[in-house]
Formats: structure tokens, sequence, C-alpha cells
């Protein structure tokens, strides 16, 4: 019940805090003062005050897909521990359905971006399917390798892999948090994959998909990409987190760990430039080959030597 | 060859210029292998007649001549099929005076009628279209882009303008009484630049010799707004490809020159400074010390920021090779300025037509080659310190002249039968204002032309073959007028 509760505070509160976070972090590399790490919050608050304003060229797919987009998100978390507990439904495979109730809701943010019948959106939901279908293979063979080392194929049971994988543990572990941070900075449209505050609607990738969102739709699109990013992030804790630690320690140990990602990434925001568009590629295969990596270690950890 | 030949800042008797045949003008020009900095017309009666200028960057003339369309004559061969820098110039002509320039290849609005805009089209397989503006994202000037492209690479970019039509021109027609609020209004990144030759030009027209003093401060205030320009170009480029740093502190260190000029004139982008006769303020020696410490203080940032972003991979990754122009395409187009130096097309109105305060300096002249985003970049750069260097000679030139007024008393009468010619190197390029005046002193055709407007056509020429994501940066990397070529 407690565990429930904690989950479901962090879901509320942490994702804007992080992002608040994040744009504090980059404030600070660019010699300002920044706003508020609780603006984020605020923001959203005004914008569930608001009404949408709907093309009147859209379908029921526009109205429905930031409903959708959020719903898959929120029920995605539900798979995911947050705060070193037990993820709510604690299930083997979990990271499966994981990926595709997000894909679930990426189809329709798509689909919904087609349906304002402007170019920029097109184009912005080709560019988004195309890194997409790039990552999934990688997410899914970093995984499933670290599932199978840990003997234990829930989300929950990865922890584990520090006693299964011996040597290479920390190596595995290393390349696994390389691989979820990439995918954190796709998934989550930071630099060098897009820039989320730019107003150039032919660079933007994620933010050109929603330029026609407004009012309460906006508000729950930047709350769910906001839980999207804190997903990644407490897998990365997930694996960070050493077994032993206690319950309250490892809630401590979690928001540290969430909180650290955050500032690294406002870190990689303020220090690179965006990638040419053809370049983001190269970028993710470097997750390719580390998920490469990872299986190789594992096979030879279960099957060799 | 029948020309009048005239120098910058010079006037000449506008009844000496003679009056040829359109098809030997365009014989003389094939030959010429100059520039042409003006093409426009001027009604005479139910005449139109022509006036063709070309300028030699190389021995720093102007070539000057005209042509009569009486009524029944409504087109001639176009220039444009043997010298492409004609097409805007044509274009204009066309719609001003609705003489055709036969067989040219793209002979579109410029600036009005654009509700009926021949748009290129391309048509494939795998082809889009991804139309932009007038309305953009950004706080900026309205202008229609259009993409061809296949996937995300762009086959070839269309833009359209004129959402800026203010007829600038004739307003100057109707006010004519010296109006140097209204020619600081034309181009609101460039006052001082428009300013300039616009009081230049009025002084020519009115015998009007201002002081040694007058000029210098000029061109002290041209050479910050350059400074000030161009390191928020450099910013905002940083910005355009997100690395937040170059952004910020180049956006801050901007505010220091601005700043200064505030404190010079009264206004950040030097407003109220030039009046026909002189100018308003003096730069005394507190503020000659205020401003050498601000240049010292700018300097050493702009170089560290600069080095640092020439050393982060993923900054050279952006710019180079991005929005390549050769020099042989911005020949043909007649690209001036900073992009067409950066091409490696080595013009500089401020050293070529030789004005004396610049060219007794003994400053080097920067340009760059090879004609991409990072060649911009850099030569952006380079300018920057070049500026610097003339404004602190120039500085030190002012104490020479400390007793010199200020400004002097325009004459009120404006000599007849003139015309004048004024260019003015401000940051973008040359920018060129012609007048012509009639027998009783009054001002009958006033033409500007804007660097942009012969530099529109590069960065089409430029986003061919790039990623369409590339363009917001190679448009930055210019950074062009829409209200300079929209007038």
């Amino acid at each position: 019940m407690i565990n429930l509760l904690i989950n479901i505070l962090i879901l509320l509160f942490v994702p804007f805090l992080m992002t608040g976070v994040i744009k504090k972090t980059k404030a600070f590399w660019a010699g300002r003062k920044g706003v508020s790490i609780w603006q984020p919050m605020w923001d959203f608050m005004r914008l569930i005050k608001k009404d949408s304003v709907v093309s009147r060229t859209t379908s029921w797919v526009f109205k429905f897909a930031p409903v959708a987009g959020f719903a898959s998100i929120i029920f995605a978390a539900f798979f995911v521990p947050l705060a070193g507990g037990k993820a709510i439904i604690d299930i083997p495979f979990a990271f499966i359905i994981f990926s595709y109730v997000l894909g679930f809701g990426k189809f329709f943010s798509l689909i919904s971006a087609l349906d304002t019948g402007s170019s920029f959106e097109g184009m912005g939901a080709s560019r988004e399917a195309c890194f997409s279908t790039i990552v999934e293979p990688a997410f899914f063979i970093a995984m499933a390798s670290i599932a199978a080392l840990s003997q234990n194929y829930t989300f929950d049971g990865f922890k584990m892999i520090l006693g299964n994988a011996g040597g290479y543990g920390y190596l595995i572990i290393a390349l696994a948090a390389i691989t979820l941070f990439i995918m954190l900075l796709i998934e989550g449209c930071r630099v060098p994959v897009d820039d989320p505050t730019t107003h150039l609607e032919l660079t933007m990738i994620h933010e050109v998909m929603i330029l026609d969102n407004s009012g309460v739709d906006l508000g729950l699109i930047t709350w769910g990409s906001a839980i999207k990013m804190l997903l990644f992030e407490a897998l990365i804790a997930n694996l960070l987190i050493p077994a032993s630690l206690g319950g309250w320690e490892t809630l401590v140990a979690f928001l540290a760990i969430i909180f650290a990602l955050a500032i690294l990434i406002g870190t990689v925001e303020a220090s690179v430039a965006r990638f040419r568009m053809t370049h983001v590629f190269e970028f993710i295969f470097i997750m390719s080959i580390t998920a490469l990596i990872i299986l190789a270690l594992t096979t030879y950890r279960i099957y060799g030597g | 060859m029948n020309w009048i030949i005239t120098e910058n800042n010079k006037k000449i008797n506008a009844l000496d210029i003679p009056t040829v045949s359109i098809d030997e003008i365009k014989s003389d020009v094939e030959k010429m292998k100059m520039r042409v900095i003006g093409f426009f017309g001027k009604q005479e009666f139910e005449n139109v007649r022509l006036y063709v200028v070309m300028a030699d960057d190389k021995i720093g003339k102007i070539y000057v001549t005209s042509s009569i369309f009486p009524p029944s004559v409504k087109s001639y061969e176009s220039f444009t099929q043997t010298i492409p820098a004609f097409h805007i110039f044509e274009r204009e002509f066309y719609e001003e005076f609705g003489i055709k320039p036969l067989n040219h290849p793209w002979l579109k609005p410029v600036r009005i009628n654009q509700d009926k805009y021949p748009f290129f089209e391309m048509k494939g397989e795998d082809i889009h279209e991804v139309a932009v503006g007038p309305i953009h994202a950004g706080v900026i000037e309205p202008g229609h882009f259009r993409f061809m492209c296949q996937g995300e690479k762009v086959y070839d970019l269309e833009i359209m303008l004129g959402y800026q039509h203010r007829g600038a021109e004739e307003i100057f027609l109707k006010n004519p009484k010296y109006n140097n609020r209204l020619a600081e209004s034309v181009c609101g990144d460039s006052v001082i630049g428009y300013n300039m030759a616009y009081s230049q030009l009025m002084e020519l027209l009115s015998d009007t010799t201002i002081s040694n003093k007058a000029q210098i401060i000029r061109r002290i205030a041209l050479e910050m707004e350059r400074i000030a320009i161009h390191i928020g170009d450099m910013g905002a480029i940083a910005g355009d490809m997100a690395y937040l740093m170059g952004a910020s502190i180049f956006g801050i260190t901007r505010t220091l020159v601005i700043n200064t000029m505030l404190e010079i004139s009264g206004s950040r982008f030097g407003r109220g400074l030039i009046n026909v006769g002189g100018v308003n303020f003096d730069i005394d020696e507190k503020m000659s010390d205020k401003i050498t410490a601000m240049l010292d203080d700018v300097a050493k940032t702009v170089d560290r920021t600069t080095k640092i972003m020439l050393k982060t991979p993923s900054c050279i990754s952006r710019m180079e090779r991005t929005g390549v122009v050769s020099m042989e395409t911005a020949k043909a187009l007649g690209a001036v300025g900073m992009a067409a130096r950066s091409s490696g097309v080595d013009i500089d109105t401020r050293f070529d037509f030789n004005d004396k305060w610049y060219t007794s300096l003994d400053v080097v002249k920067p340009f760059k080659a090879t004609g991409d985003v990072h060649s911009r970049f850099k030569l952006r750069y380079k300018e920057i310190k070049q500026s610097m260097q003339i404004v602190k000679k120039l500085l030190a030139k002012l104490k020479d002249y400390k007793e010199e007024p200020i400004k002097t008393t325009p004459n009120g009468v404006i000599s007849p039968n003139s015309f004048a010619i004024s260019m003015t190197e401000g940051w973008r390029g040359e920018i060129v204002h012609i007048a012509i005046t009639g027998a009783n002193s009054e001002l009958l055709r006033y033409k500007m032309k804007d660097p942009s407007f012969n530099n529109w056509y590069m960065l089409a020429m430029a986003v061919r073959n790039n990623g369409v994501s590339d363009f917001p940066l190679c448009n930055k990397s210019f950074n062009l007028s829409y209200c300079g070529n929209d007038l």
C-alpha cells in the first residue's frame, strides 16, 4: 500500500521537478538565473485550466491521441519499479509489454500528427517513426540479455545481475546504463537528437508533432513525456541501485539518481550542439552496438567458458 | 560603349546620361564583366526610362547609361539569359513598369501579386513539398519558403517575399525634406547603414560638406553596428544548432555593444544619431575611452567563445559543408557583401570604392573561400575583429579633429537635374541609394537596393542537396533582410 502511494506521488511530482532541474542546469551553464524548478508544474497547471483549440481539418484521432498517449505512458509506468520497490504490476517479461504499451501511445501521436495535414507534422512523424524503428531492437536485445542474466525476468529482478554476472557485472551494468541513457535522450527528445526549445519547425522532431495541440491536450502531452523520461531514468536507477539496500535507503538512492541524471541531461544539452539529422542515426547505432556487446557478454557468461 | 563614368558618392548631371538602345546596353553589359548595382525605371511622361548602373570593383568606378521605352514597346530580350545576376532586377522592373523581359527563366512576382505566384513544381514518387510561412514560429519577419524535397533532402527551395512591401521609395518622394527618421526605418537592423547612405546622398544633392569629425563618427557607428549584428548572428547560428553556450554568451556580448551605442546616441540601434549635415551626438574623450574598454572586453569574450565553438566537434560537424555556395555561383548570381566574401568573392565597397576614411587605415580585408555555414560563421568573427581595429583607429583619428563641429546646417536647395549615387557597406553588404532630381529640384526617383535583394537567391542555392532540417541554420548564416528586400 505504501509502495503504491509512493509510486503515485513520484508520478505526480517527480516528472515536473526533473524537467525543472534540467532547465535549471541549462540556465546555470548558460550563465542565466533560470526559471524556478517548479515552473514546469506551474506551466502544467496553467495548461489544464485552458480549453483546447482543435483544427477543423482534424478527425477524432487528433482529440483521442493525447489521451491515448498519456494513458499508455501511465500504464507503462505500472510495470516499472519506481522508488526501488516493486512495480505496481510486477510480472516477468515486463519489458516487452512496457515497450509495446509505449508504442501504442506513440502510434497515436504519429497518426494524430498526420491527421492535422500539416507538412511539418508529417515530417516530424516520419522522423520519430524512423528513430523508433532503430531504437526498438537495441532495447530488446539489451533488456532480454539482462533478463536472461538475472534469471528473473521482471524489471525488479534486474538488480540481481551483479550477483549472477560475476566479473562482467559492472561492465554489463555500465553498458546497459549507456544504452538506456541514449534511449532516454531519443525518447525524451533531448539534445543532441532533438532540440526541445527550438522554434524552428523544420528541425523539430517531437515538438513539431504537437504544434497543433493546446490547452489540456498539450498539458497531458508535456506531463506524459516527462513521465516517459522518468521511466527510463527509473530503469537506469534500477540497474544501478544495489539489491542490498533497505527500503528508505533505496528511495533516497533512487531520487538521487533521478536528479543526477537530470543534471547530466542538462549538462549534455548545454555542451553539445544538436547533431545533423543524418548523424543522429549514427548516434542511435551506438545504442545498438552497446546492446550487442551486452548480448555477447551474456552469451559468453551463460554458455561459454 | 556609350556610358557615363562616375564614382561612389558623386553627383552627375542627369541630362548627361546617354540614351541608347536596349540591345546596345545588352551587348555592352555582356562585354563589360562588371557587377550590376542598379537596373530600374523612371516614368517620363508616357515613356519609361530604364537606368542601368554597373560597378567596376577593381578600379572603383561606376558606369551609368539609360534607355527609353515608348508606350508601344512592351518587351525586350532579357539580360538574365546570359547574365543570371540580372534576374531579380528584371523581375522588379517588369513588376513596376510592365515591360517584359523576353525569355526570362523565372519571371515571377517580387513584391506584389503573390496570390498568383507560379511556384516551381516537381513531380515524382517520393517527392513532397513543404511550405513554411509567411507566419513563422519565431519572432521573425514574414516570408514564404517552399521546399521541394525527396525525404529529408531538399532539391530546390523557392522563396516568395513581398509581405513587407510598404512602398518605401515612394514615401521618400512624398516627403522630400531631409527625412532621416524615415531612412533609418527602412530596414531596422541596418539603421546606421541606411541612414548613412541616405544622408550622403542628400548632402551630395544639396552640396553640403560635412565635418571630418562627423564623417569619422558615422563610420565608427557603422562599424559598431557591424560588430553588434555579427555577434548577434553568431549567437543565433549557435542557437539554431542548439549549442546553448554559444547562443547565450554571444547574446550577452552583443548587448554590451548595443548598450554602448545607447550611451552614444540614446538608441541601442543608433536611431537618431545621423542627420543630413552631420551627426547629432558627439563622441568625446570620455566616451572614446568607454568604447575602447568595451571593445577590449567584447574582444576577449568573442575570441574565447569562438575558439571553443570551433573546437567543439558537434558544432563543426553541423557547420562544415552545410549550405555551400561556390564562388562561381556567388559570382553568377551577383552576390554581395559578407555572404559573397565568405564564398571567396572579394568585394567590399568600403575599400573598393576608395572611401578615404577606410583606405587610409591600413587594415586587411578578410575573406573566406569555402562558402559553407562554417565559412560564414568564421568570416563574421574575422570581420568583428577587423571592425574593432577600424573603430580603434578611427577613435584615435577623432582626436585630430576635436575642435570641429559635429553638424553643419545643410543647404535647403537641392540641385536640379542630378543623378547621385551613394553606396554604403552595411554589415550585410552594399546598401545602394540612388536619387534623380528634375528641372525644379524635385525628387523624381529614389531607388534603394538592399544587399538582400541580390543574396536571397544565394540562400535558395545554398540549401540545395542539404537536409531540410539544415535550412534554418543556412538561413541564419545569411541572415538576409525581408523588409530591405520588400521595401
